[in-house]
């Protein structure tokens, strides 16, 4: 099948880390969307009721539509608004906004451009994740480019259109991927997830209306303007238009980036990703660390959209895809995951606090032959005192792995307990995550 | 006392935020002093608050949230190995033991001579690039071999 890319359009893998440029971005037809939205006066209604017909579901994770949110913006809000866009990417296995950073910056600003038009905003921010430095700068250079260019700034393009956008980096914080979070953490504070309601789009960043959108979403918005919102919707599926960037990491064979139209088999782009290293496929986590995982059967029966996995008890998350071979021993694989959530959870609620700790000591005593008989009921009993009783979903982000391993693998855990050591031999284990050398890929400092 | 070089970098942040929010920009602004400072001493992010106009907790509390900032001193260089799932699938915690017995140190701790200290790290949002790691919070290693970490390791000591 024949797979036509719209946010990774005209980038070749072999130049693409050098063509991010305005000049290169023109010649790919970029910014058309934006002066066409000037010179044909087409007004903000029209603009967010393209989006609407789009059907562009938030890529973060959340998939909340986008043309519904925009409308939650107070249109005749006389004072400041704000539009930011969330590169905090750290959930572990997602690592697509990177490349949108790296290789299509001006996308990301005509998109977020568009959508300021479409809600009367003036000003934004680009929360961009501490650990890449490299794209926080190149995004300071790209923003340069735009505002030299007319792009961006005040009376753009000989309109009165104003709209001003700077780059925010974090500093090693997953919790500020949380939108709340992430506007505490503009704001100069930790960064702590607020109550909700309110609402960000009326109580937003310095307490004012803000929509946050995620980088892949603001992307999406140049070509659904040029093109139309139902032609994007056709793209994907029913109630999951377009496109969608999937980072597949673990044991395949071309880890990396993959974009495919939304309702793609699970089986393509496995296909896609060169399939397999070694072993045989065990179990997929489809959607982030946080999304639960499915085994090997369920998954290669999934098509990639929100419904599917949804159906499948899973969820698309942010598309990424985390595989795993038959080395992998799933106690081990839970006990990093619940370390990360424990090491991540910011502190203020203690559901949170105290329960992830929990599940990081007891998956850690399973995983080195002190389980107790009663533990996979402690583990539950735990989830289901932090599920639904914390402010923010990191609360939820840390218990839905521990559920899903332990339905889904039972027998791994239950094993764990009694024979105090793994089914999977700790050689096969040791060999299965050896350091792996991609095809075509060399070490790069 | 922060250098003039750095204050300037400090204000190239500050500009982006509305007049009365300078203190949005203190997260940048400690990310600037610990690179002139190696690391943030409570002197260090003192002078960052007062220099933004904000309470010296404030600061604190920021430089105490987010991971990497160093309230500690660390070595001259900071390698930070990412070990969480999407990594150690492809070798993220080989390269870990590499890099510890290659060093004669354990996460956390820093070579006698003060040349590196190794710390583990948290997703960074490039788990394509496996093995990866992180130099002094803002050079990106992608696909590291032991080969590779033996190149920049004699680099770095040269």
């Amino acid at each position: 099948m024949s797979i036509q890319p719209i946010l990774l359009a005209g980038l070749d893998a072999s130049t693409a880390d050098r063509t991010w440029r305005l000049a290169d971005y023109m010649q790919r037809g970029g910014y058309a969307a934006l002066k066409k939205i000037l010179a044909e006066n087409i007004s903000p209604e029209a603009v967010i009721n393209e989006v609407k017909k789009s059907s562009l579901r938030g890529r973060g994770g959340a998939g909340f539509p986008a043309g519904l949110k925009w409308s939650f913006m107070p249109r005749n809000y006389s004072g400041a608004k704000y539009l930011v866009c969330n590169t905090d990417e750290g959930e572990p296995g997602t690592f697509k906004d990177r490349d949108l950073m790296r290789f299509n910056p001006h996308q990301v600003i005509e998109g977020m451009a568009i959508a300021a038009y479409a809600m009367g905003v003036e000003c934004g921010y680009n929360y961009i994740h501490g650990e890449v430095w490299d794209l926080y700068t190149r995004f300071e250079e790209a923003l340069a480019e735009a505002r030299a260019a007319g792009f961006i700034g005040q009376k753009i393009l000989g309109s009165n259109f104003n709209f001003e956008l700077f780059a925010h980096h974090g500093w090693g914080a997953y919790i500020c991927g949380e939108e709340t979070g992430l506007l505490e953490s503009i704001e100069g504070k930790k960064g702590q997830p607020r109550y909700k309601p309110p609402f960000p789009a009326s109580y937003g960043l310095y307490g004012k209306p803000t929509t946050i959108n995620n980088t892949e979403t603001f992307a999406a918005v140049p070509w659904i303007i040029l093109n139309g919102g139902e032609k994007y919707l056709e793209l994907g599926k029913p109630n999951n238009g377009g496109t969608k960037l999937f980072s597949v990491s673990g044991h395949v064979v071309k880890p990396g980036v993959y974009e495919v139209p939304m309702g793609t088999p699970f089986p393509v782009l496995l296909e896609m990703c060169g399939g397999m290293r070694n072993g045989k496929l065990k179990a997929v986590i489809p959607g982030g660390s946080s999304a639960p995982v499915l085994p090997a059967d369920i998954i290669m029966d999934c098509t990639l959209d929100y419904d599917s996995i949804a159906k499948a008890g899973s969820m698309l998350g942010s598309g990424a895809v985390i595989v795993m071979d038959e080395s992998v021993c799933m106690v081990k694989a839970l006990e990093r995951l619940s370390y990360f959530y424990f090491e991540e959870s910011c502190g203020q609620c203690t559901p949170c606090r105290e329960g992830t700790g929990w599940l990081y000591r007891v998956v850690h005593r399973i995983e080195h032959g002190q389980g107790r008989p009663e533990d996979l009921d402690l583990l539950n009993s735990v989830t289901e005192n932090i599920m639904g009783r914390t402010i923010c979903a990191l609360g939820d982000a840390a218990a839905l792995p521990v559920r899903s391993f332990t339905k889904h693998f039972k027998s791994e855990f239950e094993y764990h307990i009694e024979n105090k050591k793994c089914m999977v031999p700790p050689e096969v284990q040791r060999e299965g995550s050896n350091i792996y050398v991609t095809p075509n890929r060399v070490p790069s400092c | 006392m922060l250098s003039q070089d750095t204050l300037k970098k400090i204000d190239h942040e500050v500009a982006k935020y509305p007049a009365d929010q300078k203190q949005s920009a203190v997260m940048a602004a400690l990310a600037h002093a610990q690179d002139e400072k190696g690391w943030l001493a409570q002197e260090t992010i003192a002078c960052v608050a007062e220099y933004l106009g904000m309470a010296p907790m404030a600061a604190y509390e920021v430089a105490s949230f987010y991971n990497m900032y160093d309230l500690a001193p660390v070595g001259k260089h900071k390698l930070t190995v990412c070990t969480n799932l999407p990594c150690a699938l492809s070798g993220g915690v080989h390269v870990a033991d590499y890099l510890k017995q290659k060093l004669g140190i354990d996460f956390n701790e820093t070579t006698p001579d003060g040349m590196f200290t190794l710390k583990e790290g948290e997703c960074m949002g490039v788990c394509g690039d496996a093995p990866v790691l992180l130099m002094n919070n803002k050079r990106m290693c992608s696909y590291m071999t032991p080969e590779a970490i033996d190149k920049l390791l004699d680099e770095l000591k040269s």
